[in-house]
């Protein structure tokens, strides 16, 4: 299936390759972005119909820098199995689905990860009344797992370096997980930590449950592009870097005005009143500035969607900056 | 002697509501057993269900009197003891769950297309209407009209169908699919059962084909594969390729039905109808076919009930028809478990249009009186 896949995307991919994917979406008037059909806090609809999430502001900022107006986006919904063809047949300029980067995504099947905007990793909640403190004390227990992911093979791993025993529960959707877990039916749902609060959250009583300490593998979300069009995957890559930079710098949607005549050179270079930058990118100067004050950097998005005021109440963590004892960390704006 | 004939009533037993209840619910200790037990239940759930859809359920406010806004606001949420239903969240995201993400300012084209529908619909299902010819004229063109009033052009502005879902993407989907493949159907059919070899050698592999496959399969077929077939340059619209798939597998399925009522015909019938020197065509579109289809009108209708509800998988190339739009809803932060309002909603929905259907074949059999067997008498 992956071979099949990987071919589709080599064949799809001859066929879009022709021209710049900047030129395409400049001449088309709007940026189409592939989301997810709903995932608490990365992308789902608004009461308005307007998308919302970290994934979607994802997508806003892009539309952004390359037209100034966070409304010029398409978005695209599309599941797990139909993300990857349809980035490759060219029907999106990029995704922002939270997607773990692996290798073979980005090497075999034709795409080009340009950064990571959410690090997250495959956690467990359990009920507190089980007075289990660690995922390490779990021996014997009933495991709610979603079959055929990445997750259920981390999660055999994890039990056997550990040397303890569990039973699986398998289980398809996120929504049976959710059901069998508050019904008793399994000790332990294991699944992604954005997911794990996401299923608290939706809770009758979201205090009895807690999720454990442990993280047991690493995935980066990030957004990606097609392989081969480079102009296309830097206007991607540096508009994220652009909302992790800003949050370095202290700018904020609110304060980025007054931060135009700050006497700190980076924020003058970020924010287009010093160098070309825009222009390398093909972009207007401004265009940083304007994912700033339209979007909000990294933080602002951040805890608008995802922080600790919302429902989900996902700590910073390994999202911080790297100044902040996370590893968000973004190369120079020179 | 005059006594004995005399009009007696028939025993009280067997008559009226007492002889109803006797002969249906209590005509042996079993039968009665069943009949107190299923009492039982309903008198157990019915009070329950109607607590929670109704007297304890909130619908705009919240048990304070405050508008709902999220679901932190829900009565069952603010006091677990006092709360039955939010249905604020069907409230607030009507719009959503009726025409997806359809531009506010064009939406009367959608009303507009639902009225039209409406009508478009009425002399299909009702033959006694008056005028009935020009409302017919008015059906044939209707889909042409639809299409431009729904995706734009002829002056309208365009609304590019990822913006459309919820029930606009079910109907579509689902009057599209039945409609188109109805015709497609009786050709695959009649194509099957030809003494040319090669029409139904063709006719037999492309049934087989689709109906060995799975929707999701076929679905799948059109999102990915079929862009791929086209020349470069052309963009396919993903809603018209998913309608692809939908229609070719459900016109396997319906050129099987309507082969089993041609199987039911007489060979007799087209004896007489060959004989009256009819040609292949005007036989089967005056003698046969009106046979067949009558008596295929359950299985039609079944298949037809089946597509309906099947169009939910559409959500797997993510298109969000009325179930997609639920589950987007529930992955709001503002609307995060309230699961069991949206599925109820949704499958109310669909239960309204899926027992409409049934309803209205049953009707329809009885008008046509499909029971007797036609061809015999």
């Amino acid at each position: 299936m992956k071979k099949l896949l990987s071919i589709f995307a080599v064949v799809a991919f001859a066929f879009s390759a022709h021209a710049g994917t900047l030129d395409d979406v400049k001449n088309r008037g709007f940026l189409k972005c592939g989301v997810t059909t709903g995932l608490a806090g990365f992308a789902a609809p608004d009461d308005n119909g307007e998308w919302a999430g970290l994934d979607a502001d994802m997508c806003r900022a892009v539309a952004v820098a390359v037209f100034g107006d966070r409304s010029k986006v398409e978005f695209i919904t599309t599941t797990g199995k139909s993300r990857f063809p349809t980035l490759a047949s060219g029907e999106v300029d990029m995704l922002a689905r939270n997607t773990t980067w692996t290798i073979s995504r980005d090497v075999n099947l034709g795409f080009e990860f340009v950064g990571v905007n959410f690090y997250d990793g495959q956690g467990f909640m359990v009920p507190s009344a089980l007075g289990v403190s660690s995922a390490t004390e779990l021996d014997g227990a009933t495991v709610c797992i979603q079959t055929g992911t990445t997750t259920e093979l981390n999660l055999a791993d994890f039990f056997r370096l550990n040397g303890i025993s569990y039973e699986a529960l398998p289980i398809e959707t996120n929504d049976e997980g959710k059901e069998n877990l508050f019904a008793g039916r399994c000790d332990v749902y294991t699944t992604d930590a954005s997911g794990l609060s996401s299923t608290r959250a939706a809770a009758s009583n979201p205090d009895k449950w807690v999720v454990l300490p442990e993280i047991i593998s690493k995935e980066p979300l990030g957004p990606l592009v097609r392989h081969g069009d480079h102009q296309w995957g830097d206007v991607v890559r540096w508009s994220l870097n652009a909302m992790i930079i800003a949050e370095e710098l202290g700018i904020t949607s609110e304060n980025v005005d007054a931060q135009m005549s700050s006497n700190v050179p980076e924020v003058l270079r970020l924010l287009g009143v010093e160098g070309n930058y825009g222009e390398m990118l093909e972009l207007s100067n401004d265009w940083a500035y304007q994912i700033i004050k339209q979007i909000g950097n990294y933080s602002e998005s951040y805890e608008a969607n995802v922080g600790p005021d919302t429902p989900l109440e996902i700590a910073r963590g390994l999202n911080a900056l790297w100044t902040q004892g996370g590893i968000l960390y973004a190369p120079p704006f020179r | 002697m005059n006594e004995m004939n005399a009009v007696r009533k028939p025993p009280v037993a067997t008559t009226g509501i007492i002889g109803w209840l006797r002969i249906n619910l209590f005509f042996n200790w079993t039968n009665s057993l069943i009949t107190l037990f299923v009492v039982y239940c309903l008198y157990q759930f019915i009070p329950w269900i109607l607590d929670w859809t109704i007297f304890s359920a909130d619908f705009k406010y919240n048990y304070l009197g405050e508008q709902i806004t999220n679901q932190e606001m829900c009565s069952r949420n603010l006091d677990p003891e006092n709360g039955g239903a939010c249905w604020a969240v069907i409230y607030v995201r009507f719009y959503q769950f009726i025409y997806g993400f359809y531009p506010k300012v064009e939406v009367w084209r959608v009303n507009l297309a639902y009225i039209m529908l409406a009508f478009a619909l009425l002399p299909l299902l009702y033959a006694k209407l008056p005028y009935r010819k020009y409302f017919l004229y008015f059906t044939y063109i209707f889909p042409v009209i639809a299409y431009f009033l729904l995706n734009g052009g002829l002056g309208f502005t365009e609304v590019s169908t990822n913006k459309w879902g919820g029930l606009l993407v079910t109907l579509v989907l689902g009057c599209t699919g039945i409609a188109l493949a109805f015709p497609i159907g009786i050709m695959l059919a009649l194509g099957r059962r030809s003494k040319l070899p090669v029409i139904s050698m063709m006719c037999t592999l492309f049934i087989e084909f689709i109906r060995g496959v799975p929707l999701i399969t076929l679905l799948f077929f059109g999102m990915v594969m079929l862009p791929l077939f086209l020349p470069e340059g052309i963009d396919m619209d993903g809603l018209v390729r998913v309608l692809v798939a939908v229609t070719l597998f459900q016109s396997a399925y319906m050129a099987e039905v309507i082969r089993g009522g041609l199987q039911a015909i007489p060979p007799g019938q087209y004896e007489a109808a060959k004989s009256l020197g009819m040609s292949y065509w005007r036989m089967n579109l005056l003698i046969i076919l009106p046979q067949a289809i009558r008596i295929s009108i359950p299985p039609i209708v079944n298949t037809s009930i089946g597509l309906f509800k099947d169009t939910t998988l559409v959500i797997i190339v993510g298109i969000l028809d009325l179930l997609g739009i639920g589950r987007g809803t529930l992955a709001d932060t503002n609307w995060l478990g309230l699961s069991y309002e949206i599925y109820f909603f949704v499958s109310l929905v669909f239960f309204i249009f899926t027992f409409g259907m049934s309803r209205y074949s049953l009707y329809l059999e009885k008008k046509l009186k499909t029971g007797i067997n036609m061809g015999a008498d």
